[in-house]
């Protein structure tokens, strides 16, 4: 029923990218002031080991059995593809260099967004709206370094193994459907497979990309419970949009990667 | 304690990652195949289209190396291949064929050797003078012809 | 390095902004040293911005915020953290750390700024945690805990480096009966007892006014009025009066600004 002016809707679009901008420069010096400088805590280790806990440990479980799943789809997709081809040996290497390019970053780093990176949000942002934050600050103990930092360390550090480990167990789950279902020789499997996946340029570019994926996803979600509003409402949208918002940039970062690394050009 | 089992449950996690990713580099991606015994061939063509650095060196159908190199040679205006061949093939004749073939509908590319007639055989170092560039399909029959008589 | 001075906390000419809109504007406050001062008023009043500017979480635009004898404001990262063990807060939703249970969330003060043995830690903590009579709950986690249990145990981290100066934001908000009278028998007792100086900051009128030995009543970015309980009862200022008897309408009104009501009816809905 409220009618704005043509104006007034330009304004408020100007309005809203700087927002966008000002969240940025937050959210930068938010995570310089977390990272870098002397933290003045004694069990650094202690936390770093608790977050990594519940960060990386309880993510194991949707990562490995979303791996295994994937893994085996490849390999039934790929060979009935291929067998057109008559190129059914090729399905070991296809299913390893899908993961190991493309599928174990981007998917584990999904995952991740969806299970820790929501979990991460939601926790930071319950305690902001609980003064926890706050009571930290009293107490004389900076937040960023005691809450925040740890955290973000996890996560840099988990998404790497959870991505590992997710190709490993992909593979696994393809080789078990190619040999023992479909009937490839199992000699050819691995050595096609190992003949054209190159460590250099196939895992270490993999993981290259699942780090760079850690810092953007976990950063986003640290950021965004620390944003936000400090209500019911906040939180929950804060945690949408950790999900949605570390999606994009996976994807977006992903295409960029792929395009440095793979692009030949 | 509860710590206790936090602790564990983490250093599981870091092992289990490492491990992964030793598995990858081990038996996934085949670093460190073929053993540190080799010697050195070069190989000149005129073409190498499709040849990459990594591909099979074949004799026979039976993989004896792989290409490392591939470079132009700034006098000739050719392709210069660096082939690693096992240490313990060491009984190619000097006038052996080098050619660039196809594998399969894919398209890979991989250098076959064919034997000569040559008493002397190429030693590390050595360069194959022989050679059959990287060629389109339809030649791909012919070449297939010429290399049957040349082993008559 | 402190002066004996009869004021704990003072502010002078302090203004504080919140981007374009100035929340407090050239306000004085004097809070004597040993006795229970309430700020109080309307909500969003900023009340609570008042307790973080004395408790050095907030820098004001202008003017000095004078606690124990030294500048807030003025002081190092260093020495304000120093300055911390002096002050204790009780947040309105108790703040517990979720993560840590109640022995660990009481000894947290301790364990940042002293570097005492286990046992006196320990000691302590049960010590505090009888003061405010919940010893028997030391190895709980937060989420066991009612919400006045909560607020005890708060009140105990408060005060585990027995600081001169405790302050409390809304601790009455949303008690039942019993809850309440614990908690105001606790602060009466604890500035009794420790000789500290409790700053309440509430709405809660009764409750309040039953401690307090001063009142400040803060709104429209001003202190409105101050005075003893019993002085505040006969005050002839009009928000003050409306404050203090809970009427709905007076100075602030009870209708939000709208235009006429018999227009409103006859327009019927906008083209």
């Amino acid at each position: 029923m409220r009618k704005r002016s043509l104006i007034e809707q330009v304004r408020r679009v100007g309005e809203s990218g700087i927002g966008v901008l000002a969240a940025l420069g937050r959210a930068t010096l938010f995570l310089f002031h977390s990272l870098f400088g002397p933290s003045g805590l004694d069990n650094r280790f202690a936390l770093l080991v608790r977050q990594l806990y519940s960060v990386g440990v309880l993510s194991l479980a949707i990562v490995v059995v979303s791996g295994i799943f994937i893994g085996m789809v490849l390999a039934l997709q790929g060979y009935s593809i291929l067998s057109s081809y008559g190129s059914e040996q090729a399905v070991g290497q296809m299913v390893a260099l899908t993961l190991l390019r493309e599928l174990g970053p981007v998917v584990t780093a999904l995952l991740f967004a969806g299970r820790a990176g929501s979990a991460l949000a939601a926790e930071i942002g319950n305690m902001k709206s609980t003064e926890q934050l706050s009571s930290l600050e009293m107490i004389g103990v900076d937040p960023l370094k005691y809450i925040i930092a740890p955290r973000l360390w996890a996560g840099f550090i988990s998404l790497p193994l959870l991505t590992v480990i997710f190709n490993v167990v992909g593979i696994w789950g393809g080789a078990m459907v190619a040999v023992d279902w479909l009937g490839v020789y199992e000699g050819s499997f691995w050595a096609n497979m190992q003949n054209s996946v190159v460590f250099s340029s196939d895992v270490l570019n993999g993981v290259i990309k699942s780090l760079v994926f850690a810092v953007v996803v976990t950063w986003i979600a640290v950021f965004q419970g620390y944003d936000c509003e400090p209500t019911s409402e906040g939180i929950s949208r804060a945690t949408t949009r950790t999900v949605v918002y570390a999606s994009l940039a996976v994807l977006g970062l992903d295409f960029i990667l792929t395009a440095l690394m793979f692009g030949d050009f | 304690m509860r710590i206790r089992t936090l602790e564990i449950g983490v250093g599981l996690f870091l092992l289990a990652g490492v491990l992964a990713l030793l598995l990858l580099s081990l038996r996934v991606s085949g670093l460190n195949v073929a053993s540190t015994d080799t010697y050195k061939l070069y190989a000149y063509f005129d073409n190498i289209a499709g040849l990459s650095v990594r591909s099979k060196v074949t004799m026979a159908g039976v993989t004896i190396g792989k290409v490392t190199a591939i470079d132009l040679d700034r006098e000739s205006y050719t392709g210069r291949v660096t082939l690693e061949i096992q240490k313990d093939i060491d009984i190619l004749p000097s006038d052996s064929t080098a050619s660039i073939l196809t594998a399969g509908l894919l398209g890979e590319k991989y250098v076959g050797i064919s034997v000569g007639g040559e008493e002397q055989t190429l030693g590390d170092g050595d360069t194959i003078r022989d050679t059959q560039s990287s060629l389109v399909l339809e030649e791909l029959i012919g070449k297939f012809l010429l290399n049957s008589v040349n082993k008559e | 390095m402190s002066v004996a001075n009869a004021n704990a906390v003072e502010l002078k000419g302090v203004t504080f902004m919140r981007g374009e809109r100035s929340i407090f504007h050239n306000v004085d406050i004097v809070i004597p040293r040993g006795k229970v001062t309430a700020i109080m008023g309307p909500s969003g009043c900023g009340k609570t911005t008042l307790l973080r500017l004395i408790a050095a979480q907030l820098k004001p635009a202008s003017g000095e915020v004078w606690v124990a004898g030294t500048n807030l404001p003025s002081l190092s990262r260093r020495e304000l953290f120093e300055m911390r063990k002096q002050m204790g807060v009780l947040f309105q939703s108790g703040a517990l750390f979720t993560d840590l249970d109640v022995f660990e969330n009481v000894a947290f003060p301790l364990r940042v700024h002293t570097k005492l043995p286990e046992e006196m830690i320990r000691d302590i903590v049960l010590m505090k945690l009888q003061a405010v009579g919940l010893r028997g709950a030391v190895e709980l986690m937060p989420d066991e805990l009612s919400g006045g249990m909560k607020r005890r145990v708060a009140l105990a981290r408060a005060i585990a480096l027995d600081p001169q100066i405790l302050m409390y934001d809304e601790p009455f908000a949303g008690q039942d009966p019993i809850a309440m009278g614990v908690l105001v028998q606790l602060i009466r007792l604890l500035n009794d007892a420790l000789g500290i100086t409790s700053i309440v900051v509430s709405h809660d009128l009764a409750e309040t006014a039953s401690i307090a030995d001063y009142i400040y009543v803060v709104g429209d970015g001003q202190v409105l009025g101050q005075g003893t309980p019993a002085q505040l009862r006969e005050s002839t200022n009009p928000r003050i009066r409306q404050f203090m008897k809970g009427a709905a309408d007076g100075p602030v009104p009870f209708h939000f600004p709208a235009p006429p009501y018999a227009d409103d009816l006859l327009r019927g809905s906008d083209a």
